[in-house]
């Protein structure tokens, strides 16, 4: 069986969330191996959750935010936009490639971007194949002690 | 007719000591502390066999406090047959509690650790390129050491754990009000983290504090900094944001950036991401390239902010792929 990458995508509320629902009302066609989690904020995506995301078995992970400048809370995507390169630094320390991490700015009105974006992530992950973290075989799940 | 004695087990897996000696480090207070208490295992400083503990009924120890990580066959053992004999098991300091120093080998795999420790060094002649064996057959018959495994992990990641202590090593004071909660029969619930506080180490820090913002960073040898202000100000790289306070100041007050030994904060799964997302978002330039640059200040992200805490961190090791 071919290789489906399996993507979390982290959109926010105002932007990007409601750029995919415009590529969805307009009946755009792209990959379905993006699983959404809708925050009101880029700048609400912890770092930890990028790295429960591939913890739990994603092979790459989308952070969708509003254009510098269109943050709905100002500043929260500069937030994102300062610590994504750091998270990427770690991620690379760590054994996982930069290009499992995207960070892209798509407003509302741009759901053919959306499209694009979903498209060309799908197959960048797809050519970089499976993470299959070892940790996922070292420590299952249970004995993870969360203290 | 007194009261009995505690029975105190006392354990190291993979660690340096120091754990064992900050027990030292209590001074006369261990006067007090061997009125309630009777140390029945103990290998660092006193002579005891692993046959002594094989030998006494389960749950005979009232309390083991277990530093190290588990690196090894025998740590494991170990581990195992002391959680049999122990009503209590302790996670006894940063090793124990989150990997540690010796969880930075979770960087490495097991191969490289050997080519680098018996074949590559500049100080290793290895002619006949011997790397240790588990089993080596001699005219005598075969012998056998502990094998080291593939990844460093904690205690809690190998037996049940009721407490963790946790400290590079833990501050001294903290062992005594240990033993004395046990020896009073005052417990905290099961899993608690007991001799460190619930707030984070910048909470009281007694440095000055402004405003943060990162124009650079700066690394620690190369600097004077001021012992006055925070670090952070100062663009040093401290991970008091993102780690327990109780360690006593230890080294802030020594004019050094916190390490974060005493590990990630209550509901905290992540201690490097907490710090990773704490500095990034204060680095003062909105432009990409300019953040880049800036970066480029902090040469090892993952080394710097899992320092104490690799293999307790969501990722516990670095992903070899199919190397």
């Amino acid at each position: 069986m071919s290789f489906e990458p399996k993507i979390v995508g982290f959109l926010c509320n105002w932007c990007t969330y409601t750029g995919a629902d415009l590529a969805g009302t307009s009946r755009m066609k792209y990959a379905p191996n993006v699983r959404v989690v809708r925050v009101m904020c880029s700048g609400r995506v912890d770092p930890t959750f990028v790295l429960k995301a591939f913890r739990e078995g994603a092979d790459g992970v989308l952070l969708g935010g509003c254009h510098p400048g269109d943050c709905h809370y100002q500043s929260g995507n500069m937030k994102t936009l300062r610590r994504i390169p750091l998270l990427k630094r770690l991620l690379k320390d760590m054994g996982i490639e930069e290009g499992r991490l995207r960070l892209e700015w798509i407003s509302a009105s741009e759901g053919e971007r959306y499209q694009r974006v979903i498209n060309e992530f799908v197959e960048q992950v797809r050519a970089l194949g499976p993470l299959n973290l070892e940790v996922r075989k070292a420590l299952p799940k249970k004995s993870q002690a969360t203290a | 007719m007194s009261q009995a004695k505690l029975k105190v087990g006392v354990y190291w897996g993979a660690s340096c000591g120091g754990c064992d000696v900050a027990f030292l480090d209590i001074h006369e207070k261990i006067l007090d502390v061997i009125q309630v208490a009777e140390v029945k295992f103990w290998p660092c400083a006193m002579d005891f066999k692993y046959k002594d503990v094989e030998g006494y009924p389960d749950g005979y120890l009232d309390i083991t406090l277990f530093n190290g990580a588990i690196r090894n066959s025998e740590n494991e053992h170990v581990a195992r047959l002391l959680r049999k004999k122990s009503k209590l098991m302790v996670a006894f300091g940063a090793c124990a509690h989150m990997g540690g120093i010796p969880g930075l080998a979770n960087f490495w795999s097991k191969k490289d650790i050997f080519a680098s420790a018996y074949l590559e060094s500049p100080s290793t002649e290895n002619l006949q390129k011997i790397v240790p064996q588990v089993e080596t057959k001699v005219p005598e018959g075969t012998l056998k050491i502990p094998e080291l495994y593939e990844n460093v992990r904690t205690l809690a990641q190998t037996i049940d754990v009721d407490y963790t202590v946790p400290g590079c090593p833990p501050n001294p004071e903290q062992i005594a009000i240990v033993l004395g909660a046990v020896a009073s029969g005052k417990l905290p619930a099961k899993g608690a983290v007991v001799g460190a506080s619930d707030k984070a180490m910048c909470e009281d820090c007694p440095r000055k504090k402004k405003e943060l913002k990162f124009k650079k960073f700066q690394r620690r040898h190369l600097t004077h900094p001021d012992p006055e202000i925070c670090f952070m100000e100062q663009g040093i790289v401290c991970l008091g944001a993102a780690t327990r306070a109780g360690c006593g100041w230890r080294c802030i007050g020594s004019n050094m950036p916190c390490r974060g030994c005493y590990g990630p904060l209550p509901n905290v799964t992540d201690q490097g991401a907490k710090i990773l997302a704490a500095i990034a978002s204060h680095i003062d330039s909105e432009d990409p390239e300019e953040v880049e640059r800036i970066l480029d200040g902090i040469p090892d992200p993952a080394g710097y902010f899992y320092r104490f805490g690799l293999p307790l961190s969501l990722l516990h090791r670095r992903h070899l792929g199919d190397r």
